[in-house]
């Protein structure tokens, strides 16, 4: 009686498993247009959750201890912080006006935010949200992301068209570089090596030197069939062993594929359309993209670079991801 | 300045009080330019309906939003940009004006006025090496057998959005025209426009009237009694169409065609499903960012003519940052290089035709409240650019500068 009780709850476990949401992962997605995140079980990709947020949330981030996940709401001036265990806005902090990209710093203490109206990069404490500096960058600030280290920030004004470096010690801008027109996404590779900042009508990814600020080369796209206007590179995301890149390409309906080692692009992936921003599972082995024009997740198999499904969001305009393990 | 060069900033003091102003120049080079924008307040038509606000500072507030942004990098670059407001009045004599500012040395214009004063402006001899940006007529003329070398157009051409129209009037099969224009000289240049589109897109229009009536007591009681008589009157025993075509630029009757032509028929054209390359409902490819900038900084909604001043700023400033010198011969080859291009929330970078400096841009097909259509549309093919299906394209051109 006991041991087939045993051998119950083991097999319920075992083929259990697409069952059981304790080990199953939350995705979390920002829906621009109607102003919710959106909360989908990695299992099911079933939405599990709707958490009404402020107006027009686009950037999303977890923290690297995972317990909250923050947002944008670049119309209410603000940010939602979202309790990752019950799905609930625990607080909001003061962004400084129209917040539309961030991240958080490695160690989880601070929060830059890139102020799209104010050309600014605001740079606050996590914990009690009180503002350290208020970095004058380029016009229409957008992409944000922290090096590894914890020593850089690096923003992008779609305006102005630059990538700003910013020291995280003295929150001076270091460097300014130049880069193709409308630049959206900044992000460091997984080394901190390079700085690759994607330019949405210009169509190109601008890898830096993280040392030396110089373009190493600019990655361009070529997709047969698909006209070069509809080629806007977005959202950027580095495997976990750092090899290979995702790039979203906008209304061209792909993520490029590029090996990091020879820039070269390897492959398109169609995905749903207008992918935007993307997010890789912290396992590595799973991307998922939020595709705006059809409101549906793309989940890509990050071994065979293959996509496996689309589900709906369940909002509408999917902006960002960020995923709880 | 060469693309991807870095450009360090000074430390400023104060923890986050950052100065800008206070930052190292960045460059090794000052850039100081000057951008006038040029306008005269000419005699507008009276929009028909209520909802459209007079104004008077259209366009103005445009260059100021685009002076803004460029200001934004300029601080970054070290450079130096001024924007320089001269609007003559009603009966002032804009050219005189012009020859003075030129003669002060300015060279770089954004020019809010109507295509005579621009032909005469541009033929100044001491306007041979200025810019001068066209920010207001979108007549044909300019960018053909008057065109000239030192004018750049941001408006598209009457051209540009007949062809616009014409396109999606195709790829709906809506065949049949039915074309009513006004009795302004404007009116039959767009009539001719829908003429010339018609033909290229393989549409017909059946029958072409001019109204002369002109509805004198629409805010009077009973003044729409009188409209109702008059627009069946005007639409009725024509050969069957599927669009009504109108063309009155000078707001006379097209407000009122809809819902009251003899036949229910859509209405585009001056009116009805217009296409132009700006909208306050237009919140497309970022669209929305710009209304909202807009808004905050003049308190009211964008019109088609602040986005090109607005543009128009925004050319210059793209020109002076990226090439790092405000030398007119560098602009002037700057912006007819493959390495021009503007971000005007088009979703695509726009750049200059070479063979007339008109600006490449889609049109958009807006109704009252809300965007219908963007042209090109779909299945309008073209060995180079897509946009180049709109308008006079390099071998229809009869805009010959010379070498």
């Amino acid at each position: 009686m006991r041991s087939s009780y045993l051998l119950l709850t083991l097999s319920l476990f075992l083929a259990g498993r697409p069952f059981d949401t304790a080990l199953a992962a939350k995705i979390f997605v920002s829906n621009e247009r109607d102003n919710t995140v959106t909360v989908l079980d990695s299992e099911t990709l079933k939405v599990i959750k709707t958490i009404p947020t402020g107006l027009r949330p686009r950037g999303i981030v977890i923290t690297p201890d995972y317990k909250e996940v923050l947002v944008c709401a670049g119309d209410d001036n603000r940010l939602d912080v979202i309790d990752t265990e019950t799905l609930e806005i625990s607080r909001t902090l003061d962004s400084g006006p129209d917040p539309e990209l961030l991240d958080v710093d490695p160690k989880g203490e601070r929060i830059y935010i890139a102020n799209e109206d104010d050309a600014l990069v605001t740079v606050m404490r996590r914990d009690s949200g009180e503002v350290l500096a208020e970095v004058p960058v380029g016009v229409e600030p957008e992409g944000m992301h922290v090096n590894p280290e914890a020593t850089m920030a690096v923003s992008t004004s779609e305006t102005t068209s630059m990538a700003h470096f910013i020291d995280t010690k003295t929150f001076d801008v270091i460097a300014n570089v130049f880069v193709d027109t409308r630049p959206r996404e900044a992000r460091f590779t997984k080394d901190g090596k390079q700085a690759w900042v994607t330019a949405e009508i210009g169509g190109t990814v601008s890898v830096i030197d993280s040392n030396s600020k110089k373009i190493i080369k600019k990655i361009t796209f070529e997709i047969a069939g698909v006209r070069p206007e509809l080629i806007q590179p977005m959202g950027v995301r580095f495997t976990n062993d750092g090899k290979t890149a995702f790039v979203a390409l906008g209304p061209a309906n792909r993520i490029a594929v590029i090996e990091t080692a020879s820039l070269k692009v390897r492959k398109y992936i169609l995905v749903g359309q207008r992918p935007w921003h993307m997010s890789l599972h912290p396992d590595g082995k799973t991307l998922y993209v939020a595709n705006g024009l059809s409101n549906d997740l793309t989940v890509i198999d990050v071994a065979s670079e293959k996509a496996i499904k689309s589900v709906p969001v369940g909002g509408a305009l999917p902006w960002g991801v960020a995923i709880k393990p | 300045m060469k693309l991807g060069a870095i450009l360090a900033i000074g430390a400023w003091a104060g923890l986050g009080q950052a100065n800008p102003s206070q930052a190292q120049p960045a460059s090794s080079k000052q850039v100081s330019a000057t951008i006038v924008y040029l306008g005269k307040r000419y005699a507008e038509p009276l929009p028909l309906s209520l909802i459209d606000p007079i104004l008077d500072d259209n366009g103005i507030q445009g260059a100021r939003l685009g002076h803004k942004n460029n200001v934004g990098t300029a601080r970054i670059l070290g450079h130096n940009y001024e924007l320089e407001e001269v609007v003559v009045p009603g009966d002032g004599d804009v050219v005189s004006e012009a020859r003075r500012l030129l003669a002060r040395g300015q060279r770089f214009f954004v020019a809010d006025l109507e295509s005579d004063d621009l032909i005469q402006i541009s033929s100044l001899p001491s306007a041979k090496d200025a810019i001068i940006v066209n920010i207001r007529s979108s007549a044909d003329r300019l960018r053909n057998e008057v065109c000239r070398g030192n004018l750049f157009h941001v408006p598209p051409s009457t051209a540009m959005r007949a062809d616009a129209l014409a396109q999606y009037f195709a790829w709906k099969r809506w065949q049949r025209l039915l074309l009513l224009k006004g009795t302004a000289k404007g009116d039959e240049k767009f009539a001719a426009a829908m003429r010339r589109a018609a033909k290229r897109f393989g549409l017909q229009i059946v029958e072409e009237r001019e109204n002369k009536f002109r509805a004198g007591h629409r805010r009077a009681e009973d003044g729409h009694q009188q409209i109702q008589d008059r627009i069946p009157r005007l639409t009725q025993n024509a050969p069957d169409h599927d669009v009504i075509v109108v063309a009155d630029t000078q707001e006379t009757f097209g407000e009122y065609l809809l819902f009251r032509s003899s036949l229910p028929r859509a209405v585009a054209g001056t009116h009805g499903l217009v296409p132009v390359a700006w909208h306050a409902a237009f919140e497309q490819y970022g669209g929305m960012q710009m209304q909202s900038r807009f808004q905050k900084l003049a308190g009211r909604k964008m019109t088609e003519r602040d986005y090109f001043a607005w543009l128009g700023v925004r050319i210059f400033g793209e020109a002076l940052m990226r090439s790092g010198s405000a030398d007119p011969k560098s602009i002037r080859d700057y912006l007819l290089s493959d390495k021009f291009v503007v971000a005007a929330f088009k979703g695509r970078g726009l750049t200059f035709r070479k063979w007339n400096q008109q600006l490449r841009q889609p049109v958009l097909l807006m109704a009252a409240r809300s965007l219908i259509s963007i042209s090109p549309q779909p299945g309008f093919l073209h060995p180079h650019h897509l946009t180049d299906t709109l308008g006079y394209d390099e071998p229809e051109s009869g805009c010959r500068f010379p070498s």
